[in-house]
């Protein structure tokens, strides 16, 4: 018996080899030749042989990296190709993310080559702007995590932003405080938070459904009261008090990082604290493995005596605490005042983040930045006039997200009973 | 250092209640009802400490409904528990637990993406830093150790239950369950996914957790395990307690007792007349879900006239084996002929059209559509032909009589053809099914888990008409985890093992001997010759 399961096993793997070749590493180590190619062939042709400035203040002057466009968008091209090609190659597991990191960011500086080649992109206001963008998104993702971990589709945080960001600027203008403000922001996030929990895992209702429902009423609610009450009065409900930037003395003098990191405001703290504990929470905690265990296989966790909807209920609402900060981010840090539609589909891109991330919270976090990225540099570009249609670059995150969802980078899994109600046969 | 040790090894709140001090439960007059649905009538039942108790009886008896009451899980309509004498009520398997009673679902509850320690540990975790619940991975694991030693059950708590074979899994339940210190096991149907070696193995790990003075009860309709295991045996049918007997009862008696009247389990049929080959397949193999070579390299020919059976421990090929024929999933490599034309790259539908029948083993998933009616469900193969309609539209009237008449012939039970399938009976689904796919001539049936949950009436009759096909010159491949089921009906078996045929054999050899097959153990001949 023992000699015919060995000679199975040896079998098997000798046959799957072939298919194990096009592994995830391989893969993407292809797509990076290609784009590396493209980026020294096309971006170094297109680019003018003039020099690119990336300078460490906000303006032309002072301290710059400065390079020749031209040879520059070739040069970076060229290194793409070769991280690509180490892939393909095949290199040690520890290796790959770095690669993989380096082909991509040396394939966005070829492009900034050519883009930049006679004139200059300050960098620090490139990567704040980054941040600050992103913050929106890393706060919806976070919602997202939090509710679809434990079996809960989201596709509400338009909504919950939107409910946020009026809540923010109506109650913070009334009572003239920030922090009235936030909270009530926290408030329009849990309301619709509510509503999607109890439809969802008391009501049973189509979860995705529920969720775009629920857009459509925030938009419809906030869309009225700004009409009727905010735009004709706009000092007495919609001037509210915009959140402070805090410098924290000495680590914001370190340079690039500091002033990204170290000098802004109390919102920026919250998400970076939030994606850490949401993270140590999931995976080193009770309530993240019955989370989770919830998330997978409720059946199963309610037969050792975990509360499945309770769970369900709680989380969801957390994630309506976060998202009604993230929207909260709109009125109290970006605009100063509540527009109709302010959010403007960030709840979408916060959704795309959370599956590009793959439902994990570091993942979310460098999607959302990833995409924060691509926001300010469409702005960058559209200010300078560039060639590019902005529009390309506003188009990123849907393309990356329908890259990801077909399993172009690897497997993107979703929680087994994501979107599942729970029911007790 | 060993004194540091013991510390951390005294737990509080679960050890509170005395491991070794046995429990009795008592069930009374238990009643649970489904709408008109009566599952459980009055059921009475003790279980004494130390007691291996086994409830016999058939798929969908109402076995299960009880022991979900037991766990917590249902709520009885009318009745009461006893626990040590005392009366309980228990809203969820969270008030089960604490009072000392654990279940092992026939459905294992665990979570895949976990390891073998996290799902022991879920619900019950070890955690320290207060109410922030931070997770003790290396006293989870101990305890998980520990209890793997103590009873001798072994697990590796750091592997991944999706890579663990289903025996490992049932061991994880196991220990899950004895890790929260019950001291009344329940077992609904351990046996269904285990070899026959498996199941020696767990009758053993039953029988020493009996003598450590845990109650087990053992949910089955295995009248032999029964036999080899039980210390008293309730039998019941139809919702209903129908007798208790002891060990020392005969199958016989006890079948009778599950069933009601005196069956035969065998399927009387006249010897086979194989005809022409129908089917042949060679050198097949096909992947699993996960790119898995689920079968590897299968050769068999299905002949007019015969029934091919292939008996196997389910899991081990012929799930994919039979998608891979029917067209539903890609092979790797070789061939599948119908009468000589390959049927490879054929769409489900072209298969279908040039004279298969099939029975899916998934009934609720493949077989029918729930909420349409029996009559849609019965045209579901022809709805765009004639007489039931071409490429545009229906034709309700022959859909109709259609129905009227294959109901009838078919003996399925439904108040009327326009009843969703979804409300009849197991076994009547089964028959809209085997209906539908008997109704169009064939040239090869296939048929998997022809009878799985099917009421004994319905069993005998599905088998008839299994037997009534091959009788009139089909070639009949018939695909069953249960070797009973095979046996009867098979005129040559062939045994699958971990997606291979290790033997083509006659129903006529010793069961044990293809149990043994079944099992991935060929005898000492057929080893030499295949080492030639």
């Amino acid at each position: 018996m023992s000699g015919v399961s060995t000679a199975t096993v040896e079998e098997l793997t000798e046959a799957s080899a072939p298919s194990r070749f096009w592994n995830r590493e391989r893969r993407l180590g292809a797509a990076l030749v290609i784009i590396g190619v493209i980026a020294a062939a096309f971006f170094g042709s297109l680019a003018p042989s003039e020099t690119a400035r990336f300078t460490l203040s906000e303006n032309a002057e002072g301290a710059a990296l400065s390079i020749n466009g031209q040879l520059g968008a070739i040069l970076f091209g060229v290194i793409t190709v070769a991280a690509g090609a180490a892939l393909l190659a095949g290199v040690a597991k520890r290796w790959q993310t770095t690669l993989l990191v380096l082909g991509i960011v040396t394939f966005v500086f070829s492009f900034l080559c050519w883009q930049v080649a006679g004139k200059f992109l300050p960098l620090v206001d490139t990567l704040s702007g980054s941040l600050e963008l992103a913050l929106p998104l890393i706060l919806g993702a976070l919602a997202g995590v939090l509710g679809e971990r434990s079996g809960v589709v989201n596709v509400a945080i338009e909504g919950q932003f939107l409910m946020g960001a009026f809540g923010a600027a109506l109650v913070g203008t009334l009572a003239t405080s920030v922090w009235a403000g936030l909270i009530s922001a926290v408030v329009g996030g849990v309301i619709i938070a509510a509503l999607l929990a109890v439809l969802a895992i008391r009501f049973l209702v189509d979860q995705v459904v529920v969720g775009i429902v629920l857009n459509l009423l925030a938009l419809g609610v906030t869309g009225f009261l700004y009409e009727r009450l905010m735009q004709p009065d706009a000092i007495k409900y919609n001037s509210p008090p915009r959140l402070p930037e805090w410098r924290i003395p000495g680590l914001a003098d370190i340079p690039v990082i500091g002033p990204v990191l170290f000098e802004t405001n109390l919102l920026v703290w919250l998400a970076l604290i939030l994606v850490f504990v949401i993270h140590f929470g999931l995976t080193r905690t009770r309530w993240g493995l019955r989370t989770r265990a919830v998330g997978e296989h409720p059946t199963a966790a309610d037969t050792v005596g975990i509360r499945v909807r309770g769970l369900r209920y709680l989380n969801v609402l957390m994630g309506g605490v976060v998202a009604g900060i993230g929207g909260a981010y709109f009125t109290l840090v970006a605009t100063g005042a509540f527009n109709k539609n302010l959010t403007a589909g960030a709840g979408f891109i916060a959704l795309a983040a959370l599956i590009f991330g793959r439902w994990t919270p570091f993942g979310a976090l460098g999607a959302a930045l990833f995409f924060g990225f691509a926001q300010k540099l469409a702005n960058y570009l559209g200010a300078v006039g560039s060639p590019v249609p902005n529009q390309f670059l506003n188009m990123l995150p849907y393309i990356a997200t329908i890259v990801a969802v077909a399993g172009l980078v690897g497997r993107v899994r979703a929680p087994a009973a994501d979107g599942v109600p729970y029911v007790k046969s | 250092m060993a004194g540091r040790r013991f510390q951390f090894l005294v737990r509080t709140p679960q050890r509170s209640r005395s491991q070794e001090i046995p429990l009795r439960l008592e069930l009374r007059g238990i009643t649970k009802r489904f709408g008109d649905l009566v599952a459980n009538d009055r059921i009475d039942i003790t279980v004494e400490p130390g007691e291996v108790h086994a409830l016999l009886g058939e798929n969908g008896a109402g076995k299960s409904t009880l022991m979900n009451q037991l766990y917590g899980l249902l709520q009885p309509d009318e009745g009461e528990i006893l626990v040590d004498g005392e009366k309980k009520v228990f809203r969820s398997p969270r008030d089960a637990i604490s009072a000392g009673i654990g279940m092992v679902h026939q459905h294992f509850m665990l979570v895949p993406v976990f390891t073998v320690a996290e799902n022991i540990a879920l619900g019950a975790e070890e955690v320290r830093g207060g109410p922030l619940g931070w997770l003790d991975r290396r006293r989870n694991k101990r305890d998980v150790l520990e209890t793997s030693k103590r009873y001798g059950l072994p697990v590796d708590p750091d592997a991944l239950i999706e890579n663990l074979p289903v025996g490992a899994q049932q061991r994880v339940e196991i220990v899950k369950a004895l890790t929260r210190d019950v001291d009344l096991l329940i077992l609904d149907e351990p046996t269904a996914v285990l070899t026959p070696q498996e199941t020696d193995e767990l009758l053993a790990v039953m029988r020493s957790l009996a003598e450590t003075g845990k109650s087990i009860v053992f949910i089955t309709h295995k009248l032999r395990e029964v036999k080899a295991i039980a210390d008293k045996i309730t039998v019941i049918r139809r919702g209903r307690t129908v007798g208790t007997a002891s060990p020392d009862t005969s199958e016989e008696e006890l079948a009778e007792l599950m069933v009601g009247r005196d069956v035969s389990l065998e399927v009387t049929k006249t010897p086979s007349d194989p005809g022409r080959e129908v089917l042949k397949v060679s050198g097949l193999i096909v992947e699993d879900d996960r790119g898995v070579r689920a079968v590897d390299g299968v050769d068999l020919v299905v002949r007019s006239g015969e029934v091919l059976g292939i008996a196997g421990v389910q899991g081990n090929g012929q799930t994919e084996l039979v998608e891979a024929i029917m067209g539903l999933r890609p092979s790797r490599a070789g061939t599948v002929e119908l009468e000589e034309k390959n049927l490879a790259g054929r769409t489900t539908k072209q298969v279908l059209g040039a004279g298969v029948g099939y029975v899916p083993e998934d009934r609720s998933l493949d077989g029918v559509i729930k909420d349409f009616t029996v009559a849609e469900n019965l045209v579901l193969d022809l709805y765009d032909r004639a007489p039931f309609g071409n490429r545009v539209s229906l034709n309700p009237k022959a859909i109709a009589d259609s129905a009227r008449e294959r109901v009838e012939r078919f003996d399925i039970r439904t108040s009327s053809p326009q009843s969703t399938v979804g409300t009849l009976s197991g076994g009547n689904q089964q028959k809209v099914v085997v209906a539908r796919e008997m109704s169009r001539p064939l040239k090869l049936l296939i048929a998997s888990q022809p009878t799985r949950g099917v009421d004994v009436g319905s069993i005998e009759f599905i088998h008839n008409q299994i037997i009534h096909e091959r009788d009139i010159g089909t070639a009949v491949l018939v695909v069953s985890s249960e070797l009973d089921e095979v046996v009867g009906l098979a005129d040559r078996i062939a045994v699958m093992y971990r997606g291979r045929i290790l033997a083509v054999v006659s129903p006529d050899m010793p069961r044990e001997e293809i149990g043994l097959l079944m099992a991935g153990i060929t005898s000492p001949a057929q080893e030499a010759e295949e080492s030639e």
